[in-house]
């Protein structure tokens, strides 16, 4: 099935594109994590002024596909002269930039939509509880409202960092040498599918299944206040 | 206890849910030691009451005192009274702790630690002395066995046991039960009215509002029967619920003790 001297000689590549792929997961799910606390209150916030900007966001960003944004992001906005002249070109004109803009804005409008909806899903008791004792509005956040979401929001949040590591495939359309890059390279230079992509597929499904397993480790340890089992397999998007 | 000193006044409460008026002037008076039973049909306006108390639910006139300290309230655009200062509403209510019907302990804290967090955040308690205090009265409302134990692993009798050292544990100056017994299994209920007996009898002031006329007539000292949003009859417990004088209290008591 594979040619293995071709597989063996482009595995220290198939390896750099893995740190590759991580670094960018990493950067951008740190910073959709960091974006989705403040964005996922303002969402579900009463005052309109608040919600509304933050739903479209995540509204535009979850309705276009990430091709496109990362498109437009890295070859779309090169084309006008003034962003070229802006003292922001040497950011834009770098690849990694882009892609980690773009990842970033992509998982934290979902992040903040699933942090939004397990802030809505806080049981209404839980609060009359904290306030009849007297904590304050941010004690409220800090102690019951957020250690409560993010226990809740476990179970979806593995979903959106397994749908965010599959769609770092994308970064390869604007050269990075991840995964995808490499196997495309390698079936550029030897023509065997199983060879490239089905290397990449096996590296993608290993780390698929060792970022589920982390997940479910997390949800043993922080759901087991649930009477309920840890939640089913997870679906990648 | 004629000269004990007043824990709690409640002034003339009105509430008004959009055009429907449920507490249309109400006034109420705790001293220290009283156990005042709150009865009436479902939708009188007790719960909504007790609520208005700790501003959980927001009056639109009245006003509330809590052991001589008058709670500044100032109306809003929508009518409804707020507290002119957040933190003598949170210093009030940390005075007037509640129970509630449905618990509402903290899912994702123990036992223990439900107990704990708001000595800890809002008394400024250590948290060896916090502990030190939740077990006490984990220990006297005889649930310390289950202190490591999540809310949804326990029984409806022992989570409302563990809601009740919560409560304890603020050493308030009131205590409020929203229908305390209402959401348990009928075998788990004696358990809860048990706790609630003895804190009663140990001197704590409490205002109950409750169903359970078996625990209004035996353990409550005063009685507050609202009809429609307003008081209906008031008295000494034992005295108003053997022997009212309102035809209203008569039908209440004759269909709730069947």
């Amino acid at each position: 099935m594979f040619d293995w001297p071709v597989v063996l000689a482009a595995l220290p590549d198939f390896f750099r594109g893995l740190r590759v792929t991580l670094i960018l997961l990493a950067i951008a799910l740190a910073t959709g994590f960091v974006l989705s606390i403040p964005l996922a209150m303002a969402r579900v916030s009463q005052n309109k002024w608040l919600s509304m900007p933050v739903f479209l966001f995540t509204y535009v960003i979850r309705g276009t596909p990430l091709l496109v944004q990362m498109f437009m992001v890295y070859h779309g906005l090169a084309q006008f002269a003034w962003m070229r002249q802006s003292a922001v070109w040497f950011l834009f004109k770098d690849a990694w930039f882009c892609a980690w803009l773009v990842f970033s804005m992509s998982t934290t409008a979902y992040t903040t939509e699933i942090f939004a909806g397990a802030l809505r899903q806080t049981p209404a008791g839980e609060l009359e509880a904290a306030q009849s004792l007297g904590m304050t509005k941010l004690q409220i956040y800090a102690r019951i409202l957020w250690p409560g979401a993010l226990r809740r929001a476990l179970p979806q949040y593995s979903n959106e960092v397994v749908g965010l590591m599959h769609a770092t495939a994308v970064a390869s359309t604007v050269t990075l040498v991840e995964i995808t890059r490499v196997a495309r390279d390698v079936y550029y230079n030897h023509l065997s599918v199983t060879d490239s992509f089905g290397v990449a597929a096996i590296f993608y499904f290993v780390l698929t299944f060792t970022v589920v397993g982390i997940f479910k480790l997390l949800e043993m340890r922080y759901l087991k206040h649930l009477n309920r089992k840890v939640s089913g397999p997870v679906a990648a998007r | 206890m004629p000269d004990a000193p007043e824990k709690l006044r409640a002034d003339n409460i009105k509430k008004r849910f959009g055009a429907v008026e449920v507490l249309k002037g109400i006034s109420l008076s705790a001293k220290a030691g009283d156990v005042m039973a709150m009865i009436g049909a479902s939708g009188s306006g007790k719960s909504t009451m007790l609520r208005c108390l700790n501003l959980l639910e927001r009056p639109n006139e009245g006003r509330i005192i809590v052991a001589g300290e008058e709670l500044k309230l100032t109306p809003d655009a929508s009518g409804a009274l707020a507290a002119r200062d957040p933190k003598q509403l949170q210093r009030i209510r940390a005075r007037l702790s509640m129970v509630f019907q449905q618990f509402n302990l903290w899912a994702h804290m123990t036992a223990l630690e439900n107990v704990i967090e708001a000595p800890v955040r809002v008394l400024g308690l250590s948290r060896p002395d916090a502990v030190t205090r939740a077990e006490r009265y984990l220990e006297r409302v005889g649930v310390a066995h289950r202190k490591a134990a999540y809310p949804a692993h326990m029984s409806g009798g022992e989570q409302q046991r563990v809601a009740i050292a919560r409560a304890l544990a603020m050493e308030p100056e009131v205590m409020l039960f929203d229908e305390p017994t209402s959401a348990l299994d009928p075998e788990l209920v004696g358990e809860v009215l048990r706790v609630m007996r003895s804190l009663a009898q140990e001197g704590r002031t409490m205002i109950v509002v409750t169903h359970e006329m078996s625990f209004a007539r035996d353990v409550a000292n005063k009685v507050v029967f609202l009809h429609g949003g307003l008081i209906e009859e008031q008295g000494v417990a034992r005295e108003v619920l053997s022997n009212p004088q309102t035809e209203r209290l008569r039908g209440f008591l004759a269909r709730t003790l069947g």
